[in-house]
């Protein structure tokens, strides 16, 4: 490995002894980092490494892998899959002026899906580190992922939601009411997706046949995923069950990824299988990732790295394998690594922004935990600061409350403000099919109808005992 | 003055949130005697009016989920809003309030235990740390690890259980719900041809799962039992969990636990989770291990409950 890195200030030299401290110690404040001992000691010395990263060429990044391509096959992955062509207009640049660069109109959203395939995750989380909450807004903005399956998701003025309808107990008629009061709320065109209490493969065909059944019976333009193991996913397909969307929690190191039970080889052969069943009807986007900052050091397996570093390098897995869906569930994981609502703001607008950079279809799980120093308030914040940057999509919830597994994240109703508040309408396929279904009796203006639709009442009638 | 927006008016608000006041948006509160006084608001403003009620409320009794929370305009009405914050205002509450260990220890004087209660701390030694520092909620302090040393080096010879009563993410499911599980519990760990032997009992603050670990490593356990608040959710602020270990010490990782968890009188009864975590006992004690080599079977009826079918399909 390449370093130490120096900085002069005044008369006081800055020693940095390798790129993966500076650029941990470039990170901004949060307590991961800290439990990691990987942190800057002071705000001066955090805003030195600042100094001193802006002043490193991308090329650093080519030269210098922050875990050594032997040891790490992300590693191997981002530097085989570099596409020097794409970088060749950019190469010339330190990580400061690459900041300049992409804030510039120079960058116009044509040129910076060209020179996609020429920036690694390292280079993202660089330069994501001197940059402010409104820079992540605003070049994120101008870079679109568009994504397809059912229907097409990311296209400019428009937001998607998954729908969530997590039961405790995955009782049928529990999470077909979630369903429905989803639907009803105009929410799931990102995908229905289930996070099963009992993870295994009966319970996971069952819930895929479950969310295929509504979705065939109202011919809703969506896609379903059970959020199990991806080698459950495996074996339902290959048992004839009816899936989607592959889900698989991805991390940015090997040994992360080992530890969640799987390598890119699994990823590989599970996409395959999918696309096999071609179940797409305008696209063949058939992966779902989920990530979050901190996955790593709690598998003991960020090799020193910021996790910020560490979760850029997971999109690095994410777009090789062309998905459909990218969702950082950003205050998932607890104070121990984003403490408050401004860390876990940040974090999801870092986290946004070096997706959406990198080429990958970014959403946001914008949550928090009842042992975080967040509420509400903080996840109206975020909600309207990622609408601002064009984020794909968000999560839907009744009320909030994902009563499955125990946190809070954006519900039906937080959708609906968003939509309202910046214009964002859902994917064109999926609003057409509320105005069809007369979900919405003004998809125009976010209006849903007053009396339930035709379609729906006659299944209302139809409730089990009791249900009248 | 009272007028039509007091808070006297909530009763006739809320029983015209019947599952078909929807129907009512061309707005008559025309049998109220006072709609034509001159302080009355037009009659389009009337509270039933404001709020839309979502027809398919009756859906609430098959789930626990926020379903059918009506809408003003497209967002939460105030009901509903206020709901949520006093959830999450419990659930912090959770969190944050400090264990009451006096009442704690108390209330388990009603065990009649054999040997007196070991009040042990973590590192971690106030709440916010805790919170950020989950490596130190692992170990005991310097104070906790020489006083219990001594006690499980007197002893010599080995206890089959320690059972370690620890504050975790909830005080508030400890306060409520340690002693009335162990009074499920004991009477089934002392019968049967096996009796298991008990350690002193520990009560921890500011702990976290693995500092069962150390606790049974310093009793010269066979086993520890670690009863812990759980992270509680918005509609669980009193959840236990339960974390069992074979042969502890210092460093073990999740992989040799079981767990069970969301013991709490709404969720799983005391009497089916002592049940299952003798089970568990049991076989652990055959096999002489724990943790993901340890199946929990009582799991496996899960999937039985119903396939697919629901009302939006059948």
């Amino acid at each position: 490995m390449a370093g130490p890195y120096h900085y002069t200030l005044g008369d006081r030299r800055y020693r940095f002894e390798c790129l993966a401290e500076l650029m941990a110690k470039a990170t901004p404040a949060r307590s991961g980092d800290r439990l990691a001992g990987v942190a800057a000691e002071t705000a001066e010395e955090r805003v030195v490494a600042q100094m001193a990263l802006s002043e490193l060429s991308l090329t650093t990044f080519l030269d210098d892998p922050l875990i050594p391509y032997e040891r790490d096959e992300i590693t191997r992955l981002i530097i085989d899959t570099h596409d020097a062509h794409a970088f060749a207009p950019i190469r010339h640049l330190t990580v400061g002026d690459f900041r300049n660069w992409l804030l510039s109109d120079l960058a116009t959203p044509e040129r910076l899906a060209q020179v996609r395939a020429g920036i690694t995750p390292e280079m993202a989380a660089a330069v994501s580190k001197i940059m402010r909450n409104q820079d992540l807004i605003l070049v994120a903005k101008k870079c679109r992922v568009v994504t397809a399956f059912r229907d097409t998701i990311g296209l400019e003025g428009r937001l998607s939601t998954r729908l969530q309808p997590n039961h405790p107990t995955d009782d049928a008629t529990g999470i077909a009411a979630s369903i429905l009061d989803g639907l009803m709320y105009g929410n799931g065109d990102a995908v229905i997706g289930i996070n099963p209490a009992t993870d295994n493969v009966a319970q996971s065909v069952r819930l895929m046949t479950l969310m295929d059944e509504v979705i065939q019976k109202y011919q809703i333009p969506t896609q379903s995923c059970v959020l199990t193991h991806v080698t459950n996913t495996l074996e339902a397909i290959e048992q004839g069950a009816p899936v989607d969307l592959v889900f698989q929690s991805i991390g940015g190191t090997q040994a992360t990824n080992e530890s969640f039970g799987f390598d890119l080889a699994t990823l590989a052969e599970a996409r395959d299988a999918a696309l096999s069943l071609k179940r797409g009807t305008v696209g063949d986007n058939v992966m779902y990732f989920e990530t979050g900052q901190g996955s790593s050091l709690s598998a003991n397996a960020n090799h020193g790295l910021d996790q910020q570093t560490c979760e850029a390098r997971a999109y690095a897995v994410a777009r090789h394998f062309k998905p459909l869906l990218v969702n950082t569930v950003v205050g998932f994981i607890g104070p121990e690594y984003l403490f408050n609502g401004k860390e876990i703001i940040r974090a999801g607008l870092e986290d946004h922004f070096c997706g959406k950079l990198l080429g990958v279809p970014m959403g946001c799980d914008i949550c928090y935990t009842n042992h975080a120093d967040a509420d509400q308030n903080d996840m109206d914040n975020l909600l309207t600061l990622l609408g601002t940057a064009g984020c794909n999509f968000i999560m839907g919830i009744p009320g909030s409350d994902d009563i499955m597994l125990n946190y809070q994240t954006t519900s039906f109703h937080d959708a609906l403000y968003l939509r309202r508040a910046l214009d964002l309408a859902p994917a064109p396929e999926f609003a057409q099919w509320l105005e069809a279904m007369a979900i919405f009796d003004d998809v125009r203006h976010y209006r849903p109808s007053s009396a339930l639709p035709k379609a729906f009442s006659k299944t209302l009638a139809q409730l089990p005992e009791g249900g009248a | 003055m009272a007028d039509q927006s007091s808070p006297d008016n909530r009763s006739s608000f809320d029983s015209h949130s019947s599952t078909d006041s929807q129907s009512s948006t061309n707005s008559q509160p025309s049998t109220d005697s006072q709609a034509s006084t001159e302080n009355h608001p037009p009659a389009d403003d009337h509270p039933s009016n404001i709020v839309t009620d979502n027809p398919w409320q009756q859906l609430r009794q098959f789930t626990d989920a926020r379903i059918g929370l009506g809408r003003a305009g497209i967002s939460l009405p105030t009901e509903h809003l206020l709901e949520f914050q006093l959830a999450h205002a419990r659930a912090q509450d959770a969190v944050h309030l400090p264990l009451d260990i006096e009442t704690l220890c108390d209330d388990l004087g009603e065990l009649a235990l054999d040997a007196p209660i070991a009040r042990l701390h973590s590192q971690a030694t106030d709440r916010l740390t805790y919170l950020q520092r989950p490596d130190w909620g692992r170990r005991l302090d310097d104070d906790a690890r020489e006083r219990l040393t001594q006690s499980g080096g007197s002893a010599r010879s080995s206890v089959d259980l320690a059972i370690a009563v620890v504050d975790g993410l909830s005080s508030f499911a400890i306060q409520q719900n340690a002693v009335a599980f162990l009074k499920t519990l004991l009477p089934k760990l002392a019968e049967g041809e096996t009796p298991w032997s008990l350690a002193p009992l520990s009560v921890v603050e500011q702990g976290r799962v693995a500092i069962g670990d150390e606790i049974g490593e310093c009793l010269n356990a066979r086993a520890v039992l670690v009863l812990i608040g759980e992270r509680p959710g918005l509609s669980s602020p009193d959840s236990l969990g339960l974390y069992f270990t074979w042969a502890p010490e210092v460093g073990l990782t999740d992989a040799r636990r079981n767990c069970i968890s969301n013991v709490r009188p709404a969720g799983l009864s005391f009497e089916d989770a002592s049940r299952r975590l003798m089970a568990l006992l049991k076989e652990a004690r055959e096999k002489e291990l724990s943790g993901v080599k340890l199946k929990d079977r009582s799991e496996d009826d899960v999937i039985e409950q119903g396939g697919a079918r629901n009302f939006l399909t059948s």
